[in-house]
């Protein structure tokens, strides 16, 4: 038990401010404070990628990271990607080609998918197999995953093209 | 009106059996907003939390929790003291054995349950668990099955030394059991007078099912109305309820089940476990819910390894290479309690499918199993009860047989399958197997492959290697299964006396929409997805009109749950049946809306026509909504129907499987060129989703055959407690993999479907193995054990002198 401290976060676009002790790990700030349940908890120890958000423009793993280390940070999740009315061409590319079975990596898997395709918006098949090797599935062998990261990155380059 | 539309159309429209429909699971998992275990909040509850024993293998002296009780937040600390006079301190195993709940007196593996720490919060509980006190006096550690045979320390001190065991005579204090089938004598006399006998032994390391989402529960009891709810991860949600009831005390109704959305399962969800017990104490105990959930650490040390088995073979054959026996003797390695969740009557599962997909005349298969300081288990990880340990030990029996005979491993196979024309085919090891076309599918994945063209390259290969022109050594794998899944028929298959049948209920509502209730639980197979299929098929309504909903225990109908791929052959067969039930109901109910005769309809498609007048027809919609809205003479109002579903027989899928390898002798490192594999799971419900099993389960053969691997020292330590040492395979690690299909439907099935969640695995363990096996059999390799990590490999390399 140590002192609470004055944590400030953009979470989604949306301003939280709270105490918290400097040891609570963001992703319990997430799931069990904000009520924001997309990211998940697979190992604690950085490795499979099931608690992935994005922290001021770069993929995190908020199972090793405190809270504290986040104050004043924006921090996107799953839940502010996309949803019923505006779904990411990433969750409907993921739907299409069978991307997930038991939907417990997914969140992750798409928050770490849209800052890949940010950074290179036309990867290959090896540049995602690399880049979406912090995230782990235990069930679809990542074959149907790439096939999704592929799909969304057409769909995000024709959009594009027409908005242009 | 309705002529516009073409039959394909109307067959098209109910997205059935056969298509690749999309998920419907998929909207909430990809938009976050999936409903897991940990994702339940409810007022007030609680955190509980295991303080564990370092130690494999100790005395406990005492328990000081005085400590850990003033921590702000803590509430209560269990031990077995508390637990005893409930009688919870000790729990069945669905082995037969008892487990400790919270360490009585000893612990016999490094992360036992020693003492339940409730708190408000997580950290309150960590916080709790940092103090409370253990005073241990430690034990002399037995890890190795065999030391455990011949030790005279004794590990299970609760147990009469002189009683048998659940399953029959103990030898030894540290012995569990001996499991037998088949013939010895006419088999040891068949391989002793054999022309030509081959030895091996091997060892399927431990491993662990790793599902990215651990094990954990809430427990709540409504004291008000005597109601207990337990939310938990469970493969088995029914079987769950009855199990806390028999244990609790507390009566069947009033405990309510629920299996949420669940991350992933592979057998690891299917046991009960100390901290669903806790989690329930401690909710009576507080009277708020409480919540356990496993991190990572925990579910890789404590529950439900897999595997662990010492496997000895000898296999006869004639000259020219006809198999005529086949002996087995395994040492199963159960850790410290016997925890595996196999059918009663099969304390090694389903091990006597050893003698794989060839017609071998004589068998014989022995397996002790024993206690060591080990986590308990070992639970059938993506296999069927030890099917996968089955068919690595033929496939890898073939192998060595090929060698010892100089024979091409694949003609060896071909010339040993068992014939179309024998099915259905009982085994030397008694099981019958339904059906098969294993000439058909072989031929097929060896023509595919090229495997002529694949095998001169290999010896090109040799050759450069050993001119000095290349460091890369090719190995081509290949493994041809067969599978028994779906316990299973009553008669034979039960776990704690619970029949294996499976069920499905299903509702017609008026306009022509439905749910349907089932006795299983999906974990990722996207069984809303595919059981609506099936129904859309059976009754003639969309499957997107139709709710598939499990997990439920007050809802749902007693069904044994998802494991064993027995989910398509067990409740899928239940649903069809069920769909029938509803045919056959509405077929009379058409019969009296058009006037004629219940024998004058024919199901059509969506519709029931007049024979022979296709323009007079009711369809299943107006037929749902009639149901409930007209009165019909000597007909109920309403359309429902249940099934609960006793499968005659088990089914066999199969496949044929290889994989090109190519492999670096100074790194150990092997590169995987191709993998080919050939299923058939019988008739194909979602062609989309069988792909997707088999690249999932595919890629947990790889991890198991490649590095996967529960390891311990020899003071019992735990080493591969984390991702960082236990090898999950990431995007970069994994190929891409060809699916390929035939199909054989299971003549017993109602829709000829076999399952094929755990094929791949099954398959794909030897397949992997074997091609790493196969790249140095040129340079006299006959064995080695698994995991291949790239160490083993280099290994291998260095021991046959290639490193010069």
């Amino acid at each position: 038990m140590s002192k609470k401290m004055h944590i400030k976060l953009n979470v989604n676009g949306k301003d939280e401010e709270f105490l918290a002790e400097p040891r609570e790990l963001l992703i319990y700030t997430l799931r069990e404070r904000l009520n924001i349940t997309g990211p998940h908890i697979g190992c604690e120890t950085s490795h499979c990628g099931a608690c992935t958000v994005t922290i001021n423009g770069k993929s995190v793993k908020s199972c090793t990271m405190f809270v504290a280390q986040a104050d004043g940070a924006e921090v996107t999740t799953i839940e502010g990607i996309g949803g019923p009315d505006n779904l990411h061409p990433l969750q409907e590319a993921f739907k299409e080609h069978h991307g997930l079975q038991c939907g417990y990596c997914t969140p992750g898997m798409i928050t770490r998918a849209t800052k890949l395709l940010e950074e290179n918006p036309n990867p290959t098949e090896e540049d995602i197999r690399f880049g979406m090797a912090g995230n782990i599935c235990r069930c679809t062998g990542y074959q149907n995953i790439v096939k999704s990261i592929q799909a969304a990155a057409t769909e995000m380059n024709a959009a594009k093209e027409a908005a242009e | 009106m309705k002529d516009e539309v073409t039959r394909e159309e109307r067959v098209e429209n109910l997205k059935g059996m056969g298509c690749s429909r999309k998920r419907v699971e998929d909207a909430r998992f990809t938009q976050g907003k999936g409903n897991y275990v940990d994702d339940i909040k409810l007022d007030g509850m609680l955190f509980g939390d295991f303080v564990r024993s370092p130690y494999a293998h100790a005395r406990i002296k005492s328990i000081d929790t005085t400590a850990a009780l003033d921590v702000p937040g803590v509430l209560a600390v269990l031990t077995a003291a508390d637990l005893e006079p409930l009688g919870l301190h000790w729990m069945p195993t669905l082995a037969g054995d008892k487990q400790m709940v919270l360490a009585d007196g000893k612990v016999l593996f490094q992360g036992q349950e020693v003492a339940f720490v409730v708190a408000e919060d997580r950290y309150a509980a960590a916080d709790g668990i940092e103090l409370v006190e253990v005073d241990y006096e430690e034990l002399p550690v037995i890890v190795d099955p065999f030391e455990a045979l011949q030790s005279d320390v004794v590990l299970r001190e609760d147990l009469d030394p002189k009683a048998p065991g659940a399953h029959g005579p103990r030898k030894h204090h540290n012995h569990i059991f001996t499991w037998e089938a088949g013939d010895k004598e006419p088999t040891q006399e068949v391989i002793d007078n054999a022309e030509v006998v081959a030895e091996e032994s091997m060892y399927y390391h431990r491993t662990h099912p790793c599902p990215l989402e651990t094990c954990g529960c809430v427990a709540s009891m409504d004291k008000v109305n005597g109601k207990l709810t337990l939310w938990g991860t469970f493969q088995a949600p029914h079987a769950i309820r009855t199990v806390v009831s028999l244990i609790s005390g507390i009566e069947e109704h009033n405990i309510r089940v629920i299996s949420p959305d669940i991350g992933g399962g592979f057998g690891n969800k299917v046991g009960a476990y100390p901290g669903y017990v806790c989690s329930v104490v401690a909710s009576i105990v507080t009277g708020k819910p409480v919540k356990w959930i496993e991190d990572r650490m925990d579910n890789l040390m404590t529950t439900a390894f897999a595997r662990d088995y010492h496997m000895t073979g000898k296999i006869s054959a004639t000259k020219d290479g006809k198999i005529t026996g086949l002996q087995c003797h395994v040492t199963a390695d159960h850790g410290g309690f016997d925890a595996c969740a196999d059918p009663t009557k099969f304390p090694a599962g389903f091990m006597n499918i050893c003698t794989g997909s060839y017609d071998i005349p004589t068998a014989y298969l022995e397996v002790d199993g024993v206690y060591t300081n080990k986590a308990p288990g070992g639970v059938s990880y993506r296999c069927s009860f030890r099917v996968t340990e089955a068919v690595y030990f033929i496939e890898r029996m073939i192998e060595v047989l090929a060698i010892k005979l100089d024979m091409d491993a694949a003609e060896l196979r071909r010339i040993n399958f068992i014939k179309k024309e024998q099915f259905p085919y009982t085994a030397a090891l008694g099981w019958e197997y339904d059906s098969g076309d294993y000439h058909t599918a072989w031929d097929k994945a060896l023509k595919t492959v090229d495997y002529d063209g694949l095998r001169a390259e290999q010896s090109q290969r040799v050759e450069d290697f050993k001119a000095g022109r290349t460091r890369k050594l090719m190995g081509i794998g290949l493994s041809f299964f067969t599978e028994i899944v779906g316990a299973g028929p009553v008669k034979n298959c039960d776990i704690l006396g619970l029949g294996m049948f499976d069920s499905c209920e299903i509702r017609i509502h008026p306009t022509g929409s439905a749910i349907a209730r089932l006795g299983t639980i999906s974990q990722g197979q996207g069984h809303a997805t595919t059981f609506a299929q099936i129904l859309a098929s059976e009754i003639g309504l969309p499957a997107d009109s139709i709710t598939i909903e499990e997990g439920d225990t007050d809802t749902a109908p007693y069904g044994l749950g998802t494991y064993g791929s027995r989910s398509t052959p067990v409740a899928g067969a239940a649903t069809a049946m069920a769909g029938r039930k509803i045919r056959a109901k509405a077929q009379m109910i058409a019969a009296y809306l058009l006037e004629v005769h219940d024998n004058d309809v024919e199901f059509d498609v969506d519709r029931f026509v007049v024979k022979g007048a296709p323009e007079k027809f009711k369809t299943m919609k107006e037929i749902a909504f009639a149901a409930y809205n007209q009165a019909i003479p000597g007909i109920e109002p309403g359309l429902e129907a249940v099934s609960y579903y006793d499968p005659p027989n088990m089914t066999y899928p199969f496949g044929a499987y290889v994989c090109v390898m190519d492999i670096d002798v100074d790194t150990g490192v092997p590169e995987i060129r191709r993998f080919y594999a050939l299923d058939d799971c019988g008739t194909r419900i979602n062609p989309m989703i069988i792909e997707g099993q088999v690249h999932g389960g595919l890629t947990e053969a790889l991890a198991v055959a490649l590095g996967q691997e529960i390891a311990y020292d020899d003071m019992g330590n735990c080493k591969t407690g984390t991702l960082m040492d236990f090898f999950l395979p990431t995007a970069w690690e994994v190929p891409n993999y060809e699916t390929d299909y035939t199909v054989t439907p299971s003549p017993h099935h109602p829709i000829g479907a076999k399952g094929v969640g755990e094929s791949p695995h099954v398959g794909g363990v030897p397949c992997f193995s074997n091609a790493v096996q196969d790249a140095f059999r040129a340079f006299g390799n006959t064995h080695t054990n698994m995991p291949h990590d790239h160490w083993r490999i280099w290994k291998t390399a260095n021991d046959l002198g290639l490193h010069g």
